[in-house]
Formats: C-alpha cells, sequence, structure tokens
C-alpha cells in the first residue's frame, strides 16, 4: 500500500495505482480530466496531457520533486508521494495551454455536432480553458472518408487520443483501421477505403472523448439533451448486453454502452445491441440512468449546473478585426 | 595541433577497407576487451568519464551500468545512427570514411553489455552509408571479428544495419526502438526506459555513433589516460559539424575545452567569418539548442571566455548559455535574419512533430504559422508574446525531447534577438528579403 496526498487530502491505495485513478478514488473535485486515459483499454492514455500534474515530493524514500509535469494517468503513485493538481498553479497553466493546444483546429461545430452536450473537450474547455481564442488563423481541414455504413468519422473533431485505435487493437480481431500521416497532418483513416464492420467496431463512438466518431443510426436525430436515457438489457450471446436506452418520446434514437461517472464504458457491447435493436421490446428495462457528471442530459436538472468561475459577461468581447 | 582520436587516420588512403584499417591498428581494442571480464570493460568506460554525443550529455558509463540483466532474456546494443539534427553531419563523416571505427566500437560495447546482437540503426536517407557499413560488416564477419565465437573468445555477435524512412523524431531512442521493431516510429512513453524494457521488450542500449566509435580510443589507451583529455567532466574529443558564414566549413575533431574564439577564428578550424564580415550569432550545438548572440558566445556571462565544453556551454542556463548538444555548430553573420532563420526551425519541427501528444502536434504547427505571418508584414507586438507564451506551454509538457528542442530555439531567438523582432512587425519595409540575402553574397538563387 502507498500513501499519497493529492491537493492536501491523503489516501492509501495498493502499489502500482496511477496518481490519476488515485485521485479519482478521492473523488470528482480532485481528479484531472482525462480525455486519452480509458481505465478498460490498458495502454491508453499518456498523449493528450491534460492530465498533467506536478509531483511536489518523489516518494518518502526519495523527496526530491519530479523535474517535470508527469501525466498522471500513466505515472504510477510512489509511498508518500505529494501530487498538486487544481492547487498546483504549474499544472492549471499547462492545463489551460493543452486546452488550447487541443481547441486551436477544433472546428467548434458544436451546434451541429452530434456529440455536444456528452462531449468530453466541451467540459474540459469549460473548466479549464480560456473564455477567448488568441489564434485568427485558419483552421485545418481534412478530406472526408466514408469508413463504414455505421459510424460517422468527422475528422476535422479529432484530437488524436488514440481511444479508438486501441478499441480495435484490443476488441477486434483485425484492425483495419489507424493514425495515418504524421504531425499534425495526422488522421484516423483506413488505409485502403475499407469499412470499419467489426462486430464490435461500433465501441469506438463510445470511447471517442469528442464529436470525431458518431453514430450513423442516430445522426442529426436529436440533441442529446432532449433524449432520455433508460438503462436495459438484453440476453445477448456476442456481449453483455448492459445498455442504455435514449429515448425521444416512445421512439429509442440510439443504444449505447452504459458509462461510469468519469464517462467511461463500464462493459462493451457489441454492434447488433447497438444498431440492430431499436424497439422497446427487444429489452428489459430497468429503470432511468442516473447521470451525474453531464448534467446537461441528466433529466434537465439545470439548477445543478455550475457556471464556469472564469466567464462573465465582461469578458465577452468581439474579436480583433 | 589538438590531439585526435577519432579522426587520426583521416588521411590514410582506404582507410575504409578492412586491411589497411588492421594495419593501422584496428581491433585491438576487441582484442584487449575480449581478454579483460565485461564488468572490467564497463569500469574503463566508466573511468574515461565519456558522456554521450548524440546531444544530452549522459554519462556511458553510468548508462551502462543501468543496463538491467535477468536470466534468460537477450540484451541488444542499437546504434543510433539516425542523425537527422539540422546543422549535424558528424556521424554521417565517420560512418562513411570510417566505417570500421564503429564497428570495432559496437563489438566493444556488446560485449562489455553482455549483447549478443546488435544493430545500427541509420536514418533512411543515408541510403549509400547502408552499403558503406554492410561491406564493412562482411569484412569483418569473413575476418572472424563477428559471427561465432570471434576470435576463439566463446563470445558471438551478430551485427545488422537497419535502414529507417527518414523522420527526424526516429532519432529519439524509443521511437527508434518502435520503428526498428518494425512500428509507426512514435516515441514511448518512459517509464519503462530502454535499459529495463528497450527493443523487443528486452534490456536494450542505444547509443550516438560517436560515443560508439569513442570506445575504441578509450579501450586502446585506457581510461584514466583518455580522461586527462578535456577540461573537468567534458573529457575526450568531440567532433564539431561546422556550417554557416565560416570560411572553411566541415567536421573537425576537437579536444574539448577549446575556447568558442578559437574555433571560429583559428586556420586551424573555421578559419573565420566568411567574407570577414562580423559575428552576429552562433548556435552551438544543432538547431535544437538555444541560439546565442555574438558577445555571449564568445564569453560567459561572468566574463570568463567561452570553451567548446559541456559546462562552459551551458554557463548561465538557458538565460544566457546555450548546450553542446550534437555539436552541430552553426555560425551567422551579422547579415543574417533571426526571425528568418527561426521561421526555418520552425517550419522544421513542424514537419518532424510526430502527432502524438496535442503541445507538440498543434503547437509547433502554430509558431510556424506566426512567424511565417511576422515574415510577410503582418505581424503584431502581441504575436511576440504569444510566441512566447506558446513555446513556454510546450516545453517540457509533451512526451519526448523534441517538444522541448521546438521550444528551445524561439525562447532564446525572443530572449536574445527581441529588438529585431520588433522591428520586423513595427516596420515590416525592413524585413529582409532572400533576395537581398543572395545579392549582399553575391550567390545565385537557386
Amino acid at each position: 500500500m502507498a500513501k499519497v496526498t493529492i491537493d492536501g487530502i491523503e489516501i492509501e491505495v495498493p502499489d502500482g495505482t496511477s496518481i490519476l485513478q488515485a485521485a479519482r478514488m478521492i473523488g470528482p473535485t480532485v481528479a484531472p480530466p482525462a480525455m486519452c486515459f480509458y481505465t478498460n483499454l490498458p495502454s491508453s492514455g499518456g498523449y493528450c496531457r491534460t492530465c498533467m500534474v506536478e509531483v511536489t515530493k518523489g516518494s518518502e524514500k526519495d523527496p526530491r520533486p519530479m523535474p517535470k509535469l508527469v501525466a498522471s494517468c500513466r505515472t504510477q503513485v510512489m509511498d508518500g508521494m505529494v501530487v498538486g493538481n487544481r492547487t498546483s498553479e504549474k499544472a492549471v497553466d499547462a492545463r489551460k495551454g493543452v486546452v488550447e493546444f487541443l481547441l486551436l483546429n477544433h472546428p467548434l461545430d458544436c451546434p451541429i455536432c452530434d456529440q455536444a452536450g456528452e462531449c468530453h473537450l466541451q467540459d474540459l474547455s469549460y473548466e479549464n480553458g480560456s473564455a477567448k481564442t488568441r489564434t485568427d488563423f485558419e483552421r485545418r481541414t481534412f478530406d472526408k472518408i466514408d469508413i463504414g455504413d455505421k459510424i460517422q468519422l468527422h475528422m476535422n473533431r479529432c484530437i488524436l487520443c488514440y481511444r479508438c485505435v486501441k478499441v480495435a487493437d484490443q476488441l477486434t480481431p483485425e484492425r483495419v483501421h489507424g493514425v495515418m500521416n504524421r504531425g499534425d497532418h495526422s488522421e484516423i483513416s483506413t488505409y485502403i477505403t475499407k469499412a470499419v464492420d467489426n462486430e464490435f467496431s461500433g465501441n469506438m463512438i463510445d470511447v471517442c472523448p469528442v464529436g470525431a466518431l458518431t453514430d450513423k443510426t442516430f445522426r442529426f436525430k436529436s440533441r442529446v439533451w432532449f433524449t432520455k436515457p433508460v438503462t436495459a438489457h438484453r440476453d445477448c450471446d456476442k456481449c453483455c448486453g448492459k445498455v442504455v436506452l435514449w429515448y425521444k418520446g416512445e421512439d429509442v434514437l440510439r443504444v449505447t454502452g452504459r458509462k461510469d461517472q468519469w464517462g467511461e464504458v463500464e462493459e462493451f457491447i457489441c454492434n447488433t445491441c447497438r444498431f440492430d435493436k431499436k424497439r422497446t421490446s427487444d429489452w428489459v428495462v430497468e429503470g432511468p440512468t442516473n447521470l451525474s457528471r453531464h448534467s446537461v442530459i441528466s433529466a434537465n436538472h439545470y439548477e445543478k449546473l455550475v457556471v464556469p468561475n472564469e466567464l462573465t459577461l465582461n469578458d465577452i468581447k468581439p474579436l480583433n478585426p | 595541433m589538438g590531439k585526435k582520436l577519432l579522426l587520426q587516420n583521416d588521411n590514410v588512403p582506404g582507410i575504409d577497407t578492412y586491411e589497411v584499417y588492421r594495419q593501422h591498428g584496428g581491433y585491438t581494442s576487441v582484442e584487449k576487451a575480449l581478454k579483460m571480464t565485461s564488468d572490467e570493460v564497463v569500469e574503463e568506460v566508466k573511468k574515461s568519464g565519456l558522456r554521450g554525443r548524440g546531444g544530452a550529455g549522459f554519462p556511458t558509463g553510468m548508462k551502462w551500468s543501468f543496463l538491467a540483466k535477468p536470466e534468460g532474456v537477450p540484451r541488444y546494443l542499437v546504434c543510433n545512427a539516425d542523425e537527422s539534427e539540422p546543422g549535424t553531419f558528424k556521424d554521417r563523416y565517420l560512418m562513411q570514411r570510417h566505417p570500421h571505427l564503429l564497428i570495432e566500437g559496437m563489438i566493444a560495447a556488446s560485449y562489455a553489455l553482455g549483447a549478443n546482437t546488435a544493430y545500427i540503426y541509420i536514418r533512411g536517407e543515408y541510403f549509400y552509408i547502408v552499403n558503406i557499413l554492410e561491406k564493412a560488416i562482411e569484412e569483418a564477419y569473413t575476418a572472424g571479428w563477428l559471427g561465432d565465437n570471434i576470435q576463439g573468445s566463446g563470445y558471438s555477435l551478430n551485427m545488422y544495419v537497419h535502414p529507417g524512412a527518414g523522420a527526424y523524431i526516429c532519432g529519439e531512442e524509443t521511437a527508434l526502438l518502435e520503428s526498428l521493431e518494425g512500428k509507426r516510429g512514435n516515441p514511448r512513453i518512459k517509464p519503462p526506459f530502454p535499459a529495463v524494457k528497450g527493443l523487443y521488450a528486452c534490456p536494450t542500449v542505444v547509443n550516438n555513433v560517436e560515443t560508439i566509435a569513442a570506445v575504441v580510443p578509450i579501450l586502446n589507451m585506457g581510461g584514466e589516460e583518455y580522461a586527462k583529455i578535456g577540461i573537468g567532466k567534458s573529457t575526450g574529443t568531440k567532433l564539431i559539424s561546422a556550417s554557416g558564414h565560416i570560411k572553411k566549413p566541415g567536421v573537425y575533431e576537437i579536444e574539448l575545452g577549446l575556447p568558442v574564439e578559437e574555433f571560429i577564428y583559428s586556420e586551424e578550424y573555421c578559419g573565420g567569418i566568411l567574407n570577414d564580415k562580423k559575428l552576429k550569432a552562433v548556435v552551438p550545438g544543432g538547431s535544437s539548442v538555444p541560439i546565442l548572440p555574438a558577445e555571449l558566445s564568445l564569453k560567459t556571462p561572468t566574463g570568463e571566455p567561452r570553451l567548446m565544453s559541456y559546462e562552459s556551454l551551458s554557463e548561465g542556463g538557458f538565460v544566457s548559455g546555450s548546450m553542446l548538444g550534437s555539436g552541430g555548430f552553426i555560425v551567422m553573420d551579422e547579415t543574417t535574419s533571426i526571425v528568418r532563420n527561426l521561421h526555418t526551425f520552425n517550419r522544421f519541427y513542424h514537419h518532424e512533430s510526430c502527432g502524438q501528444c496535442s503541445p507538440c502536434r498543434e503547437g509547433t504547427g502554430w509558431m510556424e504559422k506566426i512567424t511565417h505571418k511576422i515574415l510577410d508584414g503582418h505581424g503584431t507586438l502581441a504575436d511576440i508574446d504569444l510566441l512566447w507564451d506558446i513555446q513556454r506551454k510546450i516545453e517540457g509538457n509533451t512526451i519526448c525531447p523534441l517538444g522541448d528542442a521546438a521550444a528551445w530555439p524561439v525562447a532564446a531567438a525572443i530572449r536574445h534577438f527581441r529588438e529585431e523582432f520588433e522591428e520586423y512587425v513595427s516596420n515590416p519595409s525592413s524585413i529582409v528579403d532572400v533576395k537581398h540575402y543572395y545579392n549582399i553574397h553575391n550567390l545565385v538563387e537557386a
């Protein structure tokens, strides 16, 4: 067991736990945001740099601070470690920078994006970003490619978290898509135009933190906050069959895996459950889903919304011509 | 004349063939090493105080002793010949003219580490050197210096040359290992370090070409003797690739501790500034290290003469110092536009960023766009501060050192030459045109 102090709160965790997981055990006020780390996908994480924290004391044995900020999702705790997340000016500043970098070429087409309302990049930028942009350069765009009849790829929105690549690596026997090219021309693509049609490929939609991979059967059907999530299950011979049905009126508009409070799917589901079973009679309904983190969707409990500290009316100024 | 250890036989014709190399004392260090235990060889390198010649300057003996040695797991030595740093071309020279020196060093180093397989990862643009190295390896196999039971010692070693596909990022050791394994050349997240889990998840040591070649004179003359050359903790000799506005550009072997002023102006080395113009700035260790203005490159902030050594060049930190880096010594005369030079560097790092982690992927492109905007005459004063802020947010926040390497030149250029940026921004007509540059140097535009 190792004792760590994160933002002044002490917790004892098993050896080998990452700083991020230790922080999540304390609670959401302490946990750093994570855009690329995914608990159920081993070897994910380390790319987006939003979860960076400052280690002010390495361990009981070696109390030297770490020279650089570390990615908390890929750094293991040591006994006696002292970590600064929201209390560390360096970490907050660096995170603000990372948000700016991620938004630099993001199209900000939230009004027409199916992910809006459950988008991690929206949450991240509200919580950690700046209200103003400092760039007036043209944003990067990619040519549209078709990766199949079920999944829609919007490369312009992608933040290259590599989660979908890990899904294809770890859930499906053969990966047909990956990251092509280098630097800021990197794109998620199938090398030879080929449909991504594996039975578990739909999980790419669930793990995508932004609107880069969305459900074609749900495309432009509704804003997510107008749909009502209902927990349900069915006997499926391929997967666990535990899902969330998203209702609008009587209709099931889409089916997704069940997500925990960090927005991560608990158990992956198959494409049959996701795309083909869209009648209430296919499912055993358990009851309304409790959503805590993404309060926009959470049964319209708008009074619980936390107003971001930084953004006040005075802050909104017209852009420089 | 400074002491020469690596290039002492540089003028011998046919030194790239086995017979001539052997006649001039080649492979004696391997003979010597095979009579010692591997730990003794490591100890000898430790005593020599040799530091990595690839850029970071980490003590080589220390690196070797960190290598994990679990039972039944193979160990690897990988030579990093992916020399891609702009301004650096010393490894090319060494491999092209002295291939056997590298192979000899590789055998001695592999023996010290207990590795039975060694790889030379060479950058794709050096395809013609691949042939030179493979011919030399063939000769070494024939002469019994490679293969099973080398010279009857019972030690076996196989050596392979692996050409990369031409990516700067593959010079980063973990990206190099990924590329060597046949994957996309993305740097790995550390820990685990290659000394524990490197090539094919086995303990691996990755060393620069020059570092491995330096093992040969160390074993020949003894570690303690080698440590006497140089100054302080910068022992031995170093190859410097001198380029830019100097009369005699090229690769020079210097004893560490040579004054920068002597290196630039003496007839033995660079021979002074081209067309006898004034010195404006020096990039002492390849494009990634901070640029130094003339007065700071010749004198340290305390007024001492600046020496070519790891310590002296970094004296004053990044505020008034730089780094020895890989020894890519770029000299700029008074006509050089620092902004244009910075734009070239930014364009390079933008092109070579692997795109794995966000600050480097997005930030390098952003910085390039801003310097481009300034050069186009559309810059504002806020752009200079923005550039400063971007580099600050990239530095130290990336997976691999490419982010730092992209940020440092920007920081140093703004720190030392801010007035030039301000001049460009407030008075766009002062922007040095490329044509103007060609005119003053009487060059023909390509």
